[in-house]
């Protein structure tokens, strides 16, 4: 934390590969990602793999007596995240497209989303 | 006497769709739960693979999961059903054993 | 801990936080209030009332930075800035207020 207390910014990414309620590690990286606000960092946010699925519009997951968190990706832009990236190719495999996303992206292809990978300080990948 | 498998691990991520659909037999039953719904939907790569089976096999999935994750049951492979609760217990009544791909 | 609203005990957190936000009323945002040392106003009742929009919206306590800046973008800078926010809630409006809208303790809030 010593960077962060001496002013220093840093290019960091969230990394999201898995899908939203199965297990819990969806929700623990939009926590972390709210937390991190706090911290004036450059903040980045990857959807590849499953993970394409945590911002699917329409989530309702009363029924499995779940948490719906999935309006809370639409809060990001207030708490100035923007940098929102999607892969192509996760999205075609899953028979998606960028209209079935609940909050503007860019969509990247898989050797695009690897080099803004590689340009990043931290990369955390959950 | 049919099993009625269930799987629960989205086959992009584990490869236990797979080794079920290698290991169930003609008249089983697979039920596609949490995070292994989305198999069930028309248009990923896994289509090809879930039309198949849907031959010999009875196909399910859960639609309180399907729902949970914003993916339309109307949108499911041709072959494959979407059923409830009371569905799922239906499919453990009716077959033999239950076996779950974890 | 737990507050007493209409003869029915509504349970909270140790910090006074409601457990289930579906059992907040007015009456005991009021009675929340008060122990919190506020007498609600109508300037409170606003941020209070904007807060339960926000959670309905977004499903999160918003931190105070964002609740100040989404207040400001809504209301207008006399009222989305830290001075008037801090007069109406001493002890933090995300904290303070947060819990008098019977919502979560805000995220970001460490």
């Amino acid at each position: 934390m010593d960077d962060m207390e001496s002013g220093v910014v840093k290019k960091f990414m969230f990394v999201n590969r898995k899908a939203p309620h199965g297990t819990v590690y969806a929700l623990e990286v939009l926590e972390m990602v709210l937390i991190s606000a706090a911290f004036d960092q450059d903040v980045h946010l990857a959807f590849l793999d499953d993970g394409v699925l945590q911002i699917k519009k329409g989530q309702t997951p009363a029924g499995i007596g779940v948490k719906n968190f999935s309006p809370t990706y639409r809060a990001l832009e207030g708490y100035d995240i923007e940098k929102l990236y999607v892969e192509a190719e996760s999205l075609a495999e899953r028979g998606l497209t960028e209209d079935d996303l609940l909050v503007p992206v860019e969509v990247l292809s898989r050797a695009e989303m690897g080099r803004l990978m590689a340009g990043m300080d931290v990369v955390l990948t959950a | 006497m049919a099993t009625l498998h269930t799987v629960n691990k989205s086959p992009f991520e584990r490869s236990n769709l797979e080794a079920c659909l290698g290991h169930a037999q003609p008249g089983d039953a697979i039920l596609l739960i949490e995070d292994a719904v989305i198999a069930a939907l028309s248009g990923t790569a896994f289509e090809g693979k879930m039309a198949d089976a849907a031959r010999t096999m009875r196909l399910a999935v859960l639609g309180p999961d399907l729902a949970a994750r914003g993916l339309d049951p109307a949108k499911v492979v041709t072959g494959i059903t979407v059923v409830d609760y009371a569905g799922f217990v239906d499919l453990a009544a009716e077959t033999k054993a239950t076996n779950a791909w974890l | 801990m737990a507050y007493t609203s209409n003869g029915a005990t509504i349970e909270a957190d140790e910090e006074g936080y409601l457990i289930n936000i579906s059992q907040w009323n007015e009456e005991l945002a009021g009675q929340i209030a008060q122990d919190e040392g506020i007498t609600m106003s109508p300037e409170h009742w606003e941020v209070v009332n904007f807060l339960r929009e926000y959670y309905s919206e977004y499903q999160i306590a918003p931190a105070v930075r964002v609740l100040t800046k989404a207040i400001a973008k809504k209301m207008g800078p006399d009222k989305g800035n830290n001075k008037y926010l801090y007069e109406l809630f001493p002890y933090g409006p995300g904290k303070q207020a947060c819990k008098i809208a019977g919502l979560p303790k805000p995220t970001g809030c460490v």
